[in-house]
């Protein structure tokens, strides 16, 4: 038998991804649409000898082909002809959730009307008569209660039962469609015949609500209660920072850096020392072996130690984002985002940017509009992620040994003020005139379903997983042999490789930044590719044997480079301006990739890296000369 | 009266929508003439406002709701 193809549509926050997971675990493969930023979701199912493969469709509340999702789901219907159409239905919000049930059959697209969540509905005080519903769309009607895997399983009787053939538009229905078609036809301007049909839509569902369902005005609701405190005025600003606080404390201290360390231990005493051992064992020329061990073990070792970090951080962010809270957190946020010119949903890639400027950057193609979506790709490189602290902590405690946590707080204001300063600018300039809206439905508080989040855990974290195999094991390799090579071949004296060519030409424009010297042009080189190699580089170039990259060993590792030559290498105000690049500077390869990846151009990567350069290089020059100026060195 | 000046707790009518950039999607949305719309709450400093309208809650800014002409009822 043929497979037979099930498409799911429904609104956002309809509980449609509980379901696709539920139907197709572990078989679903998510891609991109063709052009666009939307996720493709398929999976494939067996059920009783049947095959079905079920597609995800991008929840929307219309198919007017405004949003990128709109567009993929309509273009998706006028491309292809699914054997079952799912309109899932959020059975607590039905008036709004059927308007698009009402667009399709427009359209001329028979499909199954799911309520889902019915048990939410109940609790609610709302009735639904399920056959009323049927004789008044001719279209089957089937129900769901939400996070129960049983009743979402016996979907699938109804998939492979169902012939939409046997289906036709009730006549109440048919008429509705006459009427809209008769206002398509009409000679009046566009927008008000948009409008009217829009009308004639809620005419039709409002008498259809009335025949079919029963409200009992119910008590207040969980969400109203709970968003007096969560989405009112300044308490719902300071309980929004404590949440995150808390947040951070746990992914990063309390599970994914403990969790990182240990990875990271594992790399250097057993992977190293087995790899190494084994290559001994084997005979494996000098040059190859010291390839594997300090160019590929190291680096691939130091991107794949950040994993549990991301996936826990991940983890927590889609346990949220479950909740509903996310969007609550965009509304508070609101106010503040919308004076740089953004809007309160662009908050969140912003929060993960000073966790890791990949999943940030990656994060930007939830936002409504194109100007939204750049700016905060181009702007999320000049937050402080986790991968520039250990730069701040190192030469705070090396330099200012007095006041290392300022310097600290203030390396974290700076970026996130010259962030906000450049979505002004770029709101006012390459931007100009693209609107920045605001429009969001703040969905009712849930407990998330466990399969969901850890599928999308899974689903966001793996690309980082991929990106350790692939950019970093390229770049670790070039950079090892850019510092073991020089046109004569093999060398142990690093200051002789070509890294230190490359190094002290790059320094030669960090000359009115007071830093010019070979070493700190070579780490900044090396610290395009990730931003921990700038301390590491160091570490190597001033010979110091064990240099850590964590932040908190940064008082031991400044007393190890202090006794090299890199405490007279740099005066205190050189070194500020130093950290101040390195802050604000070039975003690492990985991601720059992920801004090719999210803005399909080679063009808006390039400019990112370009003006990310220039704007460091101008912020770490007025440091530098203002702070001579101020008789300070 | 528009929906910008209406007072957290009250309920109004929705009496037309003006011309905005989300005009269409507020519309596509539920929020058309004759509707009725609860403002809960507001975020900081006051903008934006949380509403209510059939059966779900929705965020809009100041500058929008200054677009959808209400009255009491």
């Amino acid at each position: 038998m043929s497979i037979l193809s099930v498409a799911l549509t429904g609104n956002p926050n309809c509980g449609k991804s509980t379901i696709f997971n539920e139907l197709t675990g572990l078989h679903q493969k998510i891609g991109n649409y063709p052009g666009v930023t939307v996720d493709k979701k398929v999976g494939v199912v067996e059920y009783k000898d049947r095959k079905i493969s079920v597609v995800d469709l991008p929840g929307t509340y219309s198919i007017n082909a405004r949003s990128q999702e709109e567009k993929v789901v309509s273009d998706y219907f006028r491309d292809n002809k699914p054997d079952i159409v799912v309109d899932i239905i959020d059975a607590s919000n039905m008036a709004r959730n059927l308007f698009l049930t009402l667009q399709l059959m427009e359209q001329g697209i028979p499909l199954i009307i799911n309520l889902n969540m019915m048990d939410e509905a109940e609790r609610h005080g709302i009735k639904i008569n399920e056959e009323k519903l049927e004789e008044a769309f001719g279209m089957p009607v089937t129900s769901t209660v939400g996070r129960s895997n049983a009743s979402v399983r016996t979907l699938l009787d109804v998939f492979t039962n169902t012939r939409m053939s046997n289906y036709k538009p009730s006549k109440l229905l048919q008429a509705h469609i006459d009427k809209v078609n008769a206002l398509k036809a009409s000679d009046k301007p566009a927008d008000e015949i948009d409008e009217e049909i829009i009308t004639a839509r809620y005419d039709f569902i409002d008498k259809v609500m009335e025949s079919a369902v029963t409200i009992n005005a119910a008590n207040k609701s969980l969400a109203d209660k709970l968003d007096a405190y969560l989405a009112n005025g300044v308490s719902s600003l300071v309980i929004m920072v404590a949440m995150f606080y808390l947040l951070f404390q746990i992914a990063f201290n309390w599970i994914g850096q403990p969790l990182a360390d240990m990875l990271g231990e594992f790399f250097e005493e057993n992977v190293a020392v087995a790899a190494s051992e084994a290559m001994t064992a084997a005979g494996v020329a000098d040059w190859m072996q010291s390839l594997v061990s300090d160019g590929i073990i190291v680096g691939v070792g130091s991107v794949l130690s950040f994993v549990p970090l991301i996936f826990t951080l991940f983890f927590f962010l889609s346990f949220l984002d479950g909740t509903g809270y996310m969007a609550r957190v965009a509304f508070v946020m609101d106010p503040i985002m919308r004076r740089a010119g953004l809007s309160g949903k662009g908050i969140m890639p912003l929060i993960m940017g000073f966790g890791c400027g990949v999943p940030a950057i990656m994060g930007a193609r939830t936002l409504d509009s194109h100007k939204d979506r750049m700016i905060s790709i181009l702007i999320t490189p000049f937050l402080t992620c986790n991968a520039k602290v250990p730069i701040i902590a190192l030469f705070a405690a090396m330099f200012f040994p007095n006041n290392a946590a300022d310097i600290v707080f203030a390396m974290y204001f700076t970026g996130l003020t010259v962030a906000i300063i450049m979505a002004k600018v770029l709101g006012s300039t390459m931007f100009k005139g693209e609107e920045s809206t605001f429009l969001l439905e703040l969905p009712p508080y849930r407990m998330p379903d466990l399969k969901t989040v850890l599928l999308e855990t899974w689903d966001k974290g793996k690309g980082y997983i991929v990106k350790a195999g692939t950019i970093i094991f390229a770049m670790s390799v070039a950079i090892w042999f850019l510092s073991n090579f020089n046109s004569d071949g093999m060398t142990d004296d690093m200051s002789e490789s070509y890294l230190a060519g490359i190094g002290s030409v790059t320094s030669t424009i960090f000359a009115p930044q007071g830093f010019d010297t070979w070493e700190a042009g070579a780490a900044i080189v090396t610290g395009v590719m990730a931003k921990e190699a700038v301390v590491s580089t160091l570490g190597i170039l001033y010979g110091a044997d064990d240099v850590s990259t964590e932040a908190e060993d940064a008082d031991e590792t400044s007393e190890v480079m202090l006794a090299t030559g890199m405490g007279s290498a740099f005066t205190p105000l050189a070194a500020l301006a130093f950290i101040v690049f390195t802050q604000l500077y070039s975003p690492c390869v990985t991601a720059l990739g992920t801004i090719k990846k999210e803005t399909q151009s080679w063009k808006w990567m390039g400019f990112a890296f370009l003006y990310t350069c220039a704007v460091a290089w101008i912020a770490s020059l007025l440091v530098y000369q203002v702070g001579k100026i101020l008789g300070f060195e | 009266m528009t929906l910008r000046d209406v007072k957290v707790g009250s309920t109004v009518k929705v009496i037309s929508v003006d011309e905005s950039p989300i005009k269409q999607r507020l519309m596509s949305m539920g929020l058309i003439p004759n509707t009725r719309v609860e403002i809960l709450s507001s975020a900081f400093l006051g903008d934006p406002i949380s509403i209510r309208l059939r059966a779900y809650n929705l965020a809009i800014r100041k500058h929008d709701a200054e677009k959808i002409l209400v009255a009491e009822g």
